[in-house]
């Protein structure tokens, strides 16, 4: 059902309110992007059926070209200035828009989906049901293609609902697993507890501004009747809750390390990247585009929320104890909680100022998708040996791999935001900048205290990858030989972090234009 | 001066900043066939004097190229877009001020890889020694190149691993707590820095420095530059460091391996001074006023608090550490540049400027021979050391003992040596401060820093009388070694150019003058 709501879903929106001409005319190229997603998610789920077990290993070349389809589709847009399914007697008002801000959006999710599928390809010739993990990744990433392209209310909840539900079942598919699917269970019932308290926020927006448009929202909450008031605050308050639950902002948070944890560790990555940018587009088209005169409501409200979250994350992670068991991806959970703290203050900041500030959050997530994702390609390559992935099994990485120590080490030090991570120093910056420019001295100085603690933990892990391995000294550990997806994601986002460190323009021309 | 194309200056200054990191990368690799030496390791540290040579070569060349009489200009600018987004130039120049700084960085650091070569550092493969090695070069003479804000906070902020893992991995004792002590301290510093510098970038609508010096804090509001001024002032008084921030810098020198230590004192604490001249005199001038005073009080309590602690250490049997009371020293030294600093006359600027190279020089000698001193006993505790008498070392080793004396008497600011010049200049501007600043609370801390220098002579003198002299040595000691050959050359040029700056002062201050004259008028002129 899930694939098929994608492309179903905006048409009927968009048409029903039409006068006099009714039929639409689609820009197939505009939605190509997430509709090649959602088509190849059926195909392979289609395929799997006829393939013999032996062939399976098709199926993830097939959904990772069919991945690397849609980034191609991103090409012809890149002017920015397509929209479709708008309504015939408001051109202005479009359901789907493919503006910088939707391209960039896209590249990021399409890309972190694709390189989670790399990740994945060995998993799902052993543990993981091929078919179905291909499918449901697959319908995730359309989904999330789909939200930050979506302009109307309705599109964006059944967006977000395309990107969630797969995820739940990503989370839990590792079958006989019990933390799994308890994992799974935990992730299940808050997101859908969040969800609802996002429906309701719409309805009650509708129901004062009548209207579901996001533009349309913003010009018509400038005069909500009086009486109606307090019902668009109550609106626009509950529909933010949803979206920070998906950002995994404190106090929603608390799912996040147990379901990283018992996830397979490509889709923990694939959560921590992308569930992540579903949650802040979401944030960034409500609060920016549909709620900007409720500026004074949701403003100071981002602000505790990130300052709140990137504590609570990084005090999180410092917690942590090296030698406990999956302590490597309970690390990493953390941190994307604190992490995600980052990514809201550019968003809090837009309501005082008004430059565009958004610009940051995008450049952030950019940076943040390619080191995390590379962190999380490591602890995946570290896995195979060290099935309990403790941050101590890390000890004496670079006598054993001396280029995959490096790249941790560049991809921690790009999180921590310390050269010779450039690219995750001039993200902070731009961030640190959007703060200051804002006005928003004191979350300025909430977030420098808070590099300062996760600088502690990452750099602790970084000295543990060069530490001389334990046991006797000369002795080789036995090599294993890693499998070719995995290290082409390392090296893939390794390059990407390299490159973007001698020239982090790339990245940061989204903090400098408008992206709308 | 030689004439030199601008654009060969050009790129002897591109060159002495990237070539270390080029280096560093290459150290990574495995030698190339022909290079190989002996030994990987000792090819690695080949490897490592190779490159900190060629650069040091290259900023001689380039101080020869430089046109003195032009000092307060901007030479061998380089100027190129690197990221337009956060309107971050690749800017560099060199002038009078930061001419003498990048010098002394090539030749310590130089000196410092000649050592390592002869004396490889106890600890893991050289390998990462090297690379390290080289990327704090390049770190630190980034620093002191770069005329954009934010390449300057990426530069402060490069030379934090590097150092992190060299006192980490090839300290001494207690060396996992100094290292951290050291990275949190000056991370929490450099965060609070970068927000005073995006508030004066982003106000001021430039992040360049040229730009903003000349503006001299014209569009800034007062109480804005006294916020700029206080967050970058942080960051950089914990580097410098300043009392009471001072606390990372004893622990990170005590456990911190002999190279690391010298670069330490000799280079890394100057950033945060050059900071304080290069960024807060003359971007947000009004700021500086009103903080000045405070400023001083916290320098001449430094200089107060470090002889104290100098003192208590060397007293007998308070089991001083050598290495520790040097870095106290450095307290108080440092306390000195920043009396000059906040006295905003060019006189008290030369002088901070003047005792900066200074105290590089005569610092990173002792730490060198502290360090040697350390290597031949095992230990550098004062007690252990001295015995009941002294350690005797005119008569052991009268080499080490001597250069240890003309280090001592050096650090105490004798005249005709180059510690005198400074702190003398940095005193003679209190006693006459900027106009506007108040002239009494200045007079009063002339008064007190000249009480600490009589402290610091005791207590130099008191290390002189316990380490080098002493009864003389039984027969049945075990004799010392004196100071080899590839330690001579290590340690000569750092003592004739104490000499030479001593007796010939105008070298540097003909430098740094008519750049400190152009910084504190700024656009006026």
């Amino acid at each position: 059902m899930t694939a098929a709501a994608v492309t179903a879903a905006p048409t009927a929106l968009a048409a029903a309110p039409a006068n006099g001409d009714l039929v639409q005319a689609v820009d197939w190229v505009a939605i190509a992007p997430p509709t090649i997603a959602a088509v190849v998610a059926l195909a392979v789920l289609v395929a799997d059926l006829f393939l013999p077990q032996a062939r399976k290993a098709l199926l993830a070349w097939a959904a990772t070209a069919g991945l690397a389809a849609a980034l191609l589709a991103l090409v012809p847009l890149r002017a920015g200035d397509r929209s479709t399914f708008c309504l015939t007697g408001d051109p202005g008002a479009c359901s789907y828009t493919a503006d910088h801000f939707t391209l960039a959006i896209q590249l990021l999710v399409l890309g972190g989906a694709l390189l989670t599928a790399l990740l994945s390809v060995t998993d799902t010739r052993r543990e993981l049901p091929a078919g179905e993990f291909w499918f449901l990744l697959l319908s995730s990433a359309a989904g999330a293609a789909l939200l930050p392209a979506s302009r109307d209310l309705a599109t964006l909840v059944v967006a977000l609902e395309v990107a969630s539900l797969p995820a739940f079942a990503l989370v839990g598919l590792r079958r006989g697993d019990r933390m799994s699917g308890e994992a799974a269970l935990k992730f299940f019932l808050s997101s859908v507890t969040a969800t609802a308290v996002t429906l309701l926020g719409v309805s009650f927006v509708y129901a004062s501004t009548g209207t579901l448009h996001l533009t349309e929202i913003a010009q018509q909450l400038d005069d909500v009747p009086a009486q109606l008031g307090t019902l668009a605050k109550a609106g626009v308050a509950l529909t933010l809750v949803g979206f920070a639950f998906k950002t995994a902002a404190a106090p929603f948070h608390f799912w996040v390390p147990d379901t990283y944890v018992g996830a397979p560790l490509p889709v923990a990555a694939y959560l921590s990247v992308v569930g992540k940018a579903v949650g802040f587009t979401g944030l960034v088209l409500v609060t920016v585009v549909a709620f900007p005169s409720y500026a004074d409501v949701w403003g100071p409200a981002l602000a505790v929320l990130a300052a709140l979250t990137m504590t609570v994350g990084n005090v999180g992670a410092l917690r942590q104890v090296s030698t406990r068991a999956r302590s490597a991806v309970r690390l990493l959970a953390w941190s994307s909680v604190g992490q995600a703290g980052y990514l809201l203050v550019p968003i809090a900041a837009a309501a005082y100022s008004s430059d565009d500030q958004i610009g940051a959050t995008v450049a952030y997530a950019l940076m943040y998708a390619v080191v995390n994702l590379g962190a999380f390609a490591v602890a995946a390559l570290v896995a195979r040996t060290h099935p309990a992935n403790r941050i101590a099994d890390y000890r004496g990485l670079y006598a054993a791999r001396p280029v995959t120590a490096l790249a941790m080490g560049f991809f921690l030090l790009c999180l921590a935001g310390l050269p010779p991570g450039v690219i995750g120093l001039f993200a902070k910056v731009v961030v640190f900048s959007a703060a200051v420019d804002a006005g928003l001295g004191w979350l300025a100085v909430v977030m420098g205290v808070n590099v300062v603690i996760a600088l502690y933990y990452y750099l602790r892990w970084t000295a543990v990858l060069f530490r001389s391995p334990e046991g006797a000294p000369g002795e080789a550990p036995a090599r294993h030989r890693a499998p070719v997806p995995v290290t082409a994601a390392i090296a893939l986002t390794a390059v990407a972090g390299v490159l973007l460190s001698g020239y982090p323009q790339w990245v940061l021309r989204f903090a400098a234009t408008a992206l709308f | 001066m030689i004439d030199i194309s601008e654009s060969v200056m050009q790129f002897l200054l591109a060159f002495t900043v990237a070539a270390p990191l080029v280096g560093a990368a290459a150290a990574l690799l495995p030698a190339p066939p022909g290079l190989r030496g002996k030994s990987p390791d000792q090819a690695v540290l080949r490897h490592g004097v190779t490159v900190t040579g060629a650069v040091l070569a290259a900023a001689l060349v380039l101080t020869l190229g430089f046109d003195h009489g032009r000092s307060s200009m901007m030479q061998a600018t380089t100027d190129v877009s690197w990221i337009p987004a956060l309107d971050v130039r690749i800017h560099l120049g060199v002038d009078g001020i930061s001419l003498p700084l990048l010098v002394l960085t090539a030749l310590l650091t130089f000196l410092c890889a000649l050592y390592s070569y002869f004396k490889p550092p106890a600890g893991p493969s050289p390998k990462a020694f090297v690379a390290l090695l080289l990327v704090l070069e390049s770190g630190t003479l980034a620093t002191f190149a770069v005329l954009d804000l934010l390449l300057f906070f990426l530069a402060f902020e490069m030379v934090l691993i590097p150092m992190y893992f060299l006192i980490a991995r090839w300290g001494g004792e207690g060396r996992q707590g100094a290292a951290w002590k050291f990275i949190l301290f000056t991370l929490l510093g450099s965060v609070v820095m970068l927000l005073g510098l995006l508030l004066v970038g982003l106000k001021a609508g430039t992040f360049d420095m040229l730009a903003l010096a000349t503006d001299n804090g014209r569009d800034l509001s007062t109480s804005l530059q006294v916020i700029a001024v206080l967050a970058i002032g942080v960051g950089l008084a914990v580097k410098t460091p300043m009392w009471p921030l001072h606390s990372w810098l004893p622990d990170a020198h005590t456990a911190a391996p002999t190279v690391g230590s010298v670069l330490l004192a000799g280079v890394l604490l100057k950033m945060g001074t050059y900071g304080f001249v290069r960024i807060v005199l003359p971007i947000a001038p009004e700021g500086m006023h009103v903080l000045a005073p405070y400023l001083a009080a916290f320098a001449v309590v430094g200089i107060i608090y470090g002889s104290l602690a100098c003192l208590a250490l060397a007293r007998a049997g308070a089991k001083g550490d050598l290495k520790r009371l040097i870095a106290y020293s450095s307290v108080g030294h440092m306390g000195f540049v920043l009396l000059g600093i906040a006295t905003m006359t060019p006189t008290g600027v030369n002088g901070a400027l003047f005792a900066n190279v200074a105290h590089g020089l005569i610092t990173g000698l002792l730490f060198f021979l502290v360090g040697a001193i350390k290597d031949r006993h095992g230990t550098a505790d004062l007690d252990a050391l001295a015995g009941t008498t002294g350690a005797a070392l005119y008569g052991r080793a009268p080499r080490l003992g001597g250069l240890l004396a003309f280090g001592a008497v050096a650090s105490l600011g004798l005249p005709g040596l180059a510690g005198f010049w400074g702190e003398m200049l940095a005193m003679f501007g209190a006693f006459q401060p900027a106009e506007g600043l108040s002239r009494p609370a200045f007079l009063t801390y002339t008064a007190v820093a000249g009480l600490g220098t009589l402290l610091t002579a005791a207590y130099l003198l008191v290390v002189v009388r316990r380490v080098c002299m002493g009864a003389a040595p039984a027969a049945d000691q075990p004799p010392l070694a004196d100071v080899q050959a590839y330690e001579f050359a290590a340690w000569t040029p750092l003592a004739v150019l104490t000499v030479l700056a001593g007796l010939w002062p105008a070298v540097l201050l003909g430098l740094t003058d008519p750049a400190v004259q152009q910084l504190l008028a700024g656009g006026k002129s």
